[in-house]
């Protein structure tokens, strides 16, 4: 086997061992421990691509001296391979553009546990995504659970507090009920691995025994996941969580956690249960459903509010609702969009949350929308950063929100005539309520005030954060401008994923 | 209904699973929130184990006069799921006495309102 | 009339919260901002009481909801169980996976123990993702409890047990007990019941009671900052890349060049046992490390 199949091994063992390091080191010291872990985790994970993608088939790599149905495993195709690559860019680009502010908004004494939380977080999401194993899946679930609560809590006033109570008590009833759907799995199958599990259940569904506990057990993984990832009547955690953490621990949270639960509950449907199963259908609609209320409900709450950072939270409500939406069309288009999206929403928020950061940074910390009238005049990059998430977020041409967009909608034709209705009425009605609430805080951050100056910054202060700006922004065009490519790996990883 | 009565652990960790269910949701004082979703996990754990038993096994460790062993799967699976819980609950722990140092109170209503309350925090 | 009393009462207590609680926020506070946000908070708390009574509007239809959502959760899920496999009766999913274990665990992993043969070895990632967990937990609540470095830090009056002599004395006879058996659990992890994770339970407790019984101040002698950071990181450091090389050599069909020993010796079962000691030592450390935090926020 050649070294390169090892990568993504490689870069699950780097993670953990960088937070190791990073727990005895200083504060400085971990952050570029950390930079230094991730940027070699983005390498790392980029030759998977480029070895997969020349491969053309998926790689399974056994974890241990023993085979599958004993040992653990994980596997990796092109789609999981995209998924590492741009998750990790998006990890190093949240911890360079956030340093400013993880210096302002934490004890000096505690920075380096917060580099340990997000080195073991990336660590989780790696796991998350190459793992092949059920159980591997919950335990490094737990890990992203718990980190991500971590760096919410870090972050000391009382809100913020509040606010990661109310994350964990409700991610942690999320895992319990993941838990249960693995337990009553287990129970009827006897295997953990996600293949010899998806041969049990054939054979079961083919006899038709077990038919309420499969129904269960779809229903309690759908409803924990979705929990955790904030499907709509279970968002109520998102606007106070993203609102009051540290900006990098806000983009992260957006950006990739809740991705991460997505991630995994597309594996289980494909790899565990199988994508063509009657059960599934009927989860996957009621997914749909919950996926369009989040988006109308989700948009609607942006526009009432009056704080930057809760709009952007509230608009979150509405992205995740786009990806369940496109798990709920179905078919490989409809997850292509949806993975997509995740991509796309991934590289757009957490270049929404470092900018609204920098701009609150110039409007006497204030994030109400009052203050913040020529808040782009005062920072002009952060001003330029916003317009182009908020143009991404909008979906206009040329951007990567236009094309998932666009996937959606070419995804839902031809199948069940009123889902494409459905689909078609809602991105509409979205798109209109995005661009309202996206186009009054680019006027407002716009509206010139009376003797706003640019502010002069320390360039040493500002470099990280510029660049992460920079390359967010270039993710964003190239997948906007070039997303064929991007497209057809997807559904290459997507053909071959089961 | 016969099959209940056979079953009779799995049905006590589902009516555990359910003890601490209502407990979470129905409770608005933290502490008896984190006791809820301890109980709800031990109720998990009890589920798991019983799974693995079989009536007149050993334990799984190797013995000269053994006569067959029990599943060793589901004890393994356990011995993960207990030091989540223990993590869980300690981190939760520590979020009340923050919160009980903030805001004086434990019930998730109060501190709420509280908090709206709250000018200098945004 | 009474809501006027309670909302003074109210004011009085927070001005006693915001003296005595140090939250970064309120340290840049001046006296006057203070007065000024206490009377908005007075105005406030008029108004809260109509959000308060919204807000009891939305529990009791919360209360509907809960019930519904529990009651089907539970009847649904007693209903799944009377259609489960039978309790207590071989079953023949075990055939697969788990009688393999039960068969093959002594020659391939030479562990006694099938279930520490199954967790350090055949499924050794779930184990060290685990492992993990610990540590992520341990830097949590040092991340919500520690305060020894902020200037307004200072002991609490807590009951201190040193005074007490039958707690010193019974201490003197099983501290060494506890600590002893912990060591023991440890490291016949493969052999016996028990391992990495019970045995550094039974060792946390014994350093917890060491510190009840003997003063925390002897306790942090013992176990400085140092040491506790040291020992930890080398613990989990030495679990990740043992881990590593096991599962390096595994998947590219390397010879691992550990030998498995005689079964039933002390020295046996290759990584286990120095994995076991590993684990053990993490568990050890998060336990005590957690209850410092919570005793007094620091490891002085």
């Amino acid at each position: 086997m050649e070294l390169i199949a090892n990568f993504p091994f490689f870069s699950i063992i780097l993670c953990l061992f960088s937070a190791v390091i990073c727990s005895v080191l200083r504060g400085r010291g971990a952050k570029i421990c950390t930079v230094v872990a991730e940027s070699v985790l983005a390498i790392l994970s980029f030759a998977t691509l480029w070895y997969v993608h020349l491969l053309e088939k998926p790689v399974t790599f056994m974890m241990g001296h023993f085979p599958a149905p004993w040992g653990n495993e994980i596997r990796f195709g092109t789609l999981e391979a995209v998924m590492a690559t741009v998750f990790s860019l998006i990890l190093l680009c949240a911890v360079l553009g956030g340093s400013k502010f993880v210096n302002r908004d934490i004890f000096p004494q505690k920075i380096n546990l917060y580099y340990v939380l997000i080195n073991l977080l990336g660590a989780a999401l790696m796991a998350l995504i190459y793992t092949n194993d059920i159980f591997t899946g919950y335990v490094f679930l737990e890990i992203l659970t718990l980190t991500s609560g971590g760096i919410l809590m870090i972050r000391e006033i009382g809100r913020t507090t509040l606010a990661a109570t109310r994350y964990m008590i409700l991610n942690l009833l999320g895992s319990g009920l993941f838990l249960l759907g693995i337990i009553l799995m287990y129970d009827i199958t006897g295997h953990l691995l996600m293949a010899n599990m998806h041969a049990s259940l054939k054979v079961l569904i083919a006899h038709g025994s077990y038919s309420l506990p499969l129904t269960v057990i779809v229903g309690v993984m759908c409803v924990g996941l979705a929990i955790k990832s904030g499907l709509f009547p279970f968002h109520s955690w998102m606007p106070d969580t993203y609102g009051f953490a540290t900006p990098t621990s806000a983009s992260i949270l957006s950006g990739l956690v809740s991705k991460g639960y997505i991630f995994l509950l597309v594996k289980i449907m494909y790899r565990v249960i199988g994508i063509d199963q009657e059960i599934l259908s009927v989860a996957r609609n009621i997914l749909f459903v919950f996926g369009l209320c989040g988006i109308v409900f989700g948009s609607v709450f942006a526009l009432q509010q009056n704080n930057i950072n809760r709009m952007t939270s509230y608009s979150s409500v509405a992205q995740i609702g786009y990806i369940y939406m496109g798990i709920g069309i179905g078919g490989t288009a409809g997850f292509a969009a949806a993975m997509f999206h995740i991509l796309a929403h991934a590289i757009t928020k957490p270049a929404l949350f470092l900018a609204n950061a920098s701009l609150i940074e110039v409007s006497d910390d204030s994030p109400v929308f009052h203050d913040l009238s020529g808040a782009a005049h005062r920072n002009k990059t952060a001003g330029v950063f916003f317009t182009i998430a908020a143009m991404s977020m909008v979906g206009i041409p040329f951007f990567a929100g236009f094309t998932s967009k666009l996937l959606f909608s070419m995804a839902s034709l031809g199948h069940n005539p009123a889902k494409t209705g459905l689909v078609l009425v809602i991105l509409a009605i979205s798109t209109i309520l995005n661009t309202l609430y996206f186009i009054r805080t680019v006027i407002r951050i716009y509206t010139k005030r009376k003797g706003d100056l640019p502010r002069k910054f320390s360039m040493r202060a500002e470099l990280p954060g510029w660049i992460a700006g920079v390359s967010l922004a270039a993710m964003n065009l190239f997948l906007g401008l070039n997303s064929r490519p991007v497209i057809e790996l997807i559904e290459k990883g997507l053909l071959r994923f089961q | 209904m016969r099959n209940l009565i056979n079953n009779y652990e799995e049905v006590f960790a589902i009516v555990l699973f359910g003890i601490g269910f209502v407990t979470l949701l129905f409770h608005q004082n933290l502490i008896k929130k984190i006791i809820g979703l301890n109980i709800m996990d031990t109720g998990l754990y009890l589920f798991l184990a019983s799974m693995g038993y079989i009536y007149g096994g050993d334990a799984p460790i190797y013995a000269e006069n053994a006569g067959f062993y029990i599943n060793p799967v589901p004890a393994g699976l356990v011995l993960t799921g207990i030091v989540v819980s223990v993590s869980v609950t300690a981190i939760m722990l520590s979020l009340s006495v923050r919160l009980y140092k903030r805001y004086g109170t434990l019930n998730l209503d109060e501190i709420y309102l509280e908090a709206r309350n709250k000018i200098n925090e945004r | 009339m009474k809501i006027k009393t309670k909302i003074k009462e109210f004011v009085e207590q927070s001005r006693e919260w915001t003296e005595s609680f140090s939250d970064m926020s309120e340290k840049r506070d001046l006296p006057r901002e203070r007065v000024r946000r206490e009377e908005h908070m007075v105005d406030r708390l008029m108004e809260e009481k109509a959000g308060h009574m919204g807000l009891l509007k939305w529990r009791r239809l919360y209360l509907v909801l809960a019930t519904v959502c529990a009651v089907t959760l539970i009847v649904v899920l007693l209903t799944t169980v009377a259609m489960l496999p039978v309790f207590g009766e071989h079953h023949e999913y075990m055939d697969t996976v788990a009688q393999y274990y039960i068969d093959h665990a002594l020659e391939e992993t030479g562990a006694m123990n099938i279930v520490a043969g199954m967790i350090l070895d055949y499924r050794a990632f779930d184990t060290l993702g685990e492992s993990f967990v610990l540590f992520t937990a341990l830097n949590c609540v040092l991340i919500l409890l520690r305060r020894d470095f902020q200037e307004e830090y200072r002991l609490h009056d807590y009951y201190d047990l040193t005074r007490d002599p039958i707690l010193r004395r019974v201490g003197m006879v099983v501290i060494p007990c506890v600590v002893s058996f912990g060591v023991y659990v440890m490291l016949n992890g493969h052999l016996s019941p028990g391992g990495g994770f019970s045995g550094g339970a039974i060792f946390g407790a014994g350093l917890i009671f060491l510190s009840l019984a003997f003063g925390d101040d002897f306790a942090a002698r013992l176990v400085s900052e140092k040491l506790f950071k040291g020992v930890a990181a080398v613990a989990l450091g030495f679990y990740c890349l043992a881990k590593g090389y096991s599962f390096f050599t595994g998947a590219n069909h390397l010879e691992s060049g550990i030998s498995l020993g005689t079964p039933g010796s002390i020295f046996s079962s290759g990584l286990i046992l120095p994995l076991n000691v590993a684990v053990g030592f993490v568990v050890t450390l998060t336990m005590y490390g957690i209850y410092r935090m919570f005793r007094r926020g620091s490891f002085k």
